[in-house]
């Protein structure tokens, strides 16, 4: 009786009322996770960008205005600088040592890097989630598991990388491999401490007491709380891997040529840095655009999913 | 305390030791066939075979390793495949050079990035702070060797300031010196600016405020001493790191140090250099490790108890 006549009460409450009610509608995790996204301005850009990154890449053919791998006479001549009159609109942004236009090269290049970024990152991520939770609920395997990923860690990065791509003569394929098994253990032991702490959780010590297996604990409760630590690590590994791999291309030890990399371009370009500054210039402006994208929406997202937010 | 160290030391040794397998396990899988580099293209088959024994290849995997293991322990990394000499000379003969860089990139990536923390810190939210963290996103964004070959072209080429590369003393090194310094800086001024907001909101500092210490004191003697620690832990395992060599600053600058030794190994297939540079770089950064948390025992004697 009392309920309804509240209702009625509600029902009956003047505008201005009424939005200070609003604020009690329930309002569940992502939307709350979207709405600190959507207010934080920096991170929009990131999210741009990277939208911009892999809207290049996916759709590279009708974007790129020649092919990339063709080799223009004309390039070689003053039409190859980029910028050029309105006249002769044909390689906006000039050409390389070969008379490839550079515009397009740039585009096929972030296909490139999103193609290793994501993939690499992708398998890192997988076998990152796979030892770390394994080693979070393991008592002595994990501090077994824990040792040797510190002994993975402690052998510089770039070196192993270097010294493996090389070691397995440089492709696309390897260059992924590589970097996933050097990215992993960072992931593996944030995984881990995620792992040890997610564990002493009430409803999972309460699933346990009801006698629920513990692989079914590890799939449904126990990975849904590091979905943010995924995605947040995913989206940062995907800035550092598209710079690891402008670096590894650039030493020649990333994707062959000709096929068309942004580190590749930049080492070409190197030895006509006097006369055509703009073939290292380009690139580069390229790698940090796209890894300057990620790194600001992974931080974005790493705000709005702050655990002491949500909890 | 001593336990404590005790227990760290037993855990480096093991960490070495695991260390020191997994770089003899690479070099094991390696699909190529260290007697017919270092043979040469035109040796025959008993030379090759002769040298195989030479190097102890035709040993069953275990003696390998043991033989590999007790020759690391004395400091012998082998010889180098291509130049007919020691690797732990090779390696000691650059370590000047990229001693000079390291000690170079740190100050200056120290000095650039605490001078901006603080700067941040001090002036929250303000433009000077926006300005700073904005500026720090973009030099983390940026691939160290193109911010390399950047500067080379505006102050080497364009503006002949700097030469071009090489080994010299406070004019060669200062732009790849810079170029460390400005990669690095922004992890030290992030990290140094959240540490100082977290000083900053301290009970004591209220309590240094009410007793009407001078500001310039308080920043001093209260607040820096806290703030500084984790700058010492990132400092130190920099530090490491860089010691172990530099390679994409040495291969840009032409710097000639461990880094670049590395990077020649590399493309000469020279194995025994290759490993013993990592051996030697994951010497130092375990070394480094322990140095730091030995230090934070004496600094925060909580550490102790874990």
């Amino acid at each position: 009786m009392s309920k309804a006549l509240a209702s009625q009460e509600l029902n009956n409450e003047s505008p201005s009322q009424e939005g200070a009610l609003s604020k009690y509608k329930v309002k569940s995790q992502t939307q709350v996770v979207w709405h600190h996204l959507y207010r934080d301005k920096v991170a929009l850009i990131g999210g741009l960008i990277v939208l911009l990154v892999v809207v290049v890449a996916i759709f590279a053919e009708p974007l790129a205005p020649h092919e990339p791998n063709h080799q223009y006479m004309e390039g070689l001549t003053d039409l190859g600088a980029p910028f050029p009159p309105s006249e002769n609109r044909t390689f906006r942004l000039g050409t390389d040592s070969l008379g490839r236009d550079v515009a397009s090269r740039l585009i096929y290049g972030a296909r490139v890097s999103l193609v290793v970024g994501v993939l690499a990152n992708g398998l890192a991520m997988t076998v990152g989630v796979l030892v770390g939770t394994i080693a979070g609920y393991l008592r002595i395997g994990g501090t077994l598991i824990m040792r040797f990923v510190d002994i993975m860690m402690s052998i510089p990065s770039y070196l192993l990388a270097m010294a493996l791509v090389s070691v397995l003569r440089p492709s696309l394929a390897v260059v992924i491999v590589v970097i996933a098994a050097v990215y992993w253990t960072y992931l593996a032991r944030l995984v881990y401490g995620e792992v040890l702490s997610v564990k002493e959780y009430d409803f999972i010590l309460a699933a346990q007491s009801v006698g629920v297996p513990i692989s079914r604990i590890i799939i449904r409760h126990i990975l849904p709380q590091l979905l943010p630590l995924i995605i947040v690590y995913l989206t940062l590994g995907i800035s550092t891997t598209i710079r690891v791999e402008a670096t590894l291309s650039f030493l020649g030890l990333g994707v062959q040529p000709p096929t068309p990399s942004w580190g590749g371009m930049m080492k070409l370009g190197r030895g006509y840095f006097r006369s055509a500054p703009w073939l290292v210039l380009l690139p580069g402006l390229a790698v940090t655009f796209a890894v300057l994208g990620f790194n600001l929406l992974g931080e974005g997202l790493r705000d709005a999913l702050d655990p002491r937010r949500l909890r | 305390m001593t336990r404590y160290i005790i227990r760290r030391l037993i855990g480096i040794v093991l960490t070495l030791l695991g260390v020191s397998v997994i770089v003899f396990s690479i070099i094991y899988i390696i699909p190529s066939d260290p007697a017919r580099i270092v043979g040469g293209p035109e040796a025959s088959i008993e030379t090759i075979h002769s040298i195989r024994h030479q190097l102890g290849l035709d040993q069953p995997v275990h003696i390998q390793y043991l033989r590999f293991l007790s020759r690391t322990l004395r400091g012998d990394f082998g010889q180098s495949w291509r130049l007919r000499r020691e690797v732990s000379s090779l390696i000691l003969e650059r370590l000047p050079a990229t001693a000079k860089l390291a000690l170079s990139g740190l100050l200056l990536e120290l000095m650039i990035g605490l001078s901006l923390g603080a700067l941040s810190a001090l002036n929250e939210y303000s433009l000077v702070d926006r300005l700073v963290m904005a500026g720090s996103f973009f030099f983390l964004s940026v691939p160290g060797f193109w911010l390399g070959l950047i500067l080379l072209y505006l102050f080497g080429f364009q503006v002949r300031l700097f030469p071009l590369g090489g080994y010299g003393g406070l004019k060669h090194v200062f732009l790849p010196a810079l170029t460390i310094g400005l990669m690095y800086a922004p992890w030290y001024a992030r990290m140094f600016r959240s540490s100082l907001l977290e000083v900053f909101r301290a009970d004591f500092l209220t309590t240094a405020r009410a007793k009407g210490l001078l500001p310039r004191h308080i920043f001093l003697r209260h607040v820096l001493p806290n703030a500084i620690k984790p700058v010492i832990t990132m400092a130190g395992m920099d530090l490491a790191s860089f010691l172990g060599g530099l390679v994409i600053i040495e291969i840009v600058f032409g710097w000639p140090g461990i880094g670049l030794l590395a990077w020649k190994a590399i493309f000469l297939m020279d194995i025994p250099v290759i490993m013993g540079i990592i051996l030697f770089a994951s010497f130092l950064v375990v070394m480094m490790n322990l140095v730091v948390d030995i230090s934070y025992a004496f600094i925060d004697p909580r550490v102790v108890y874990q």
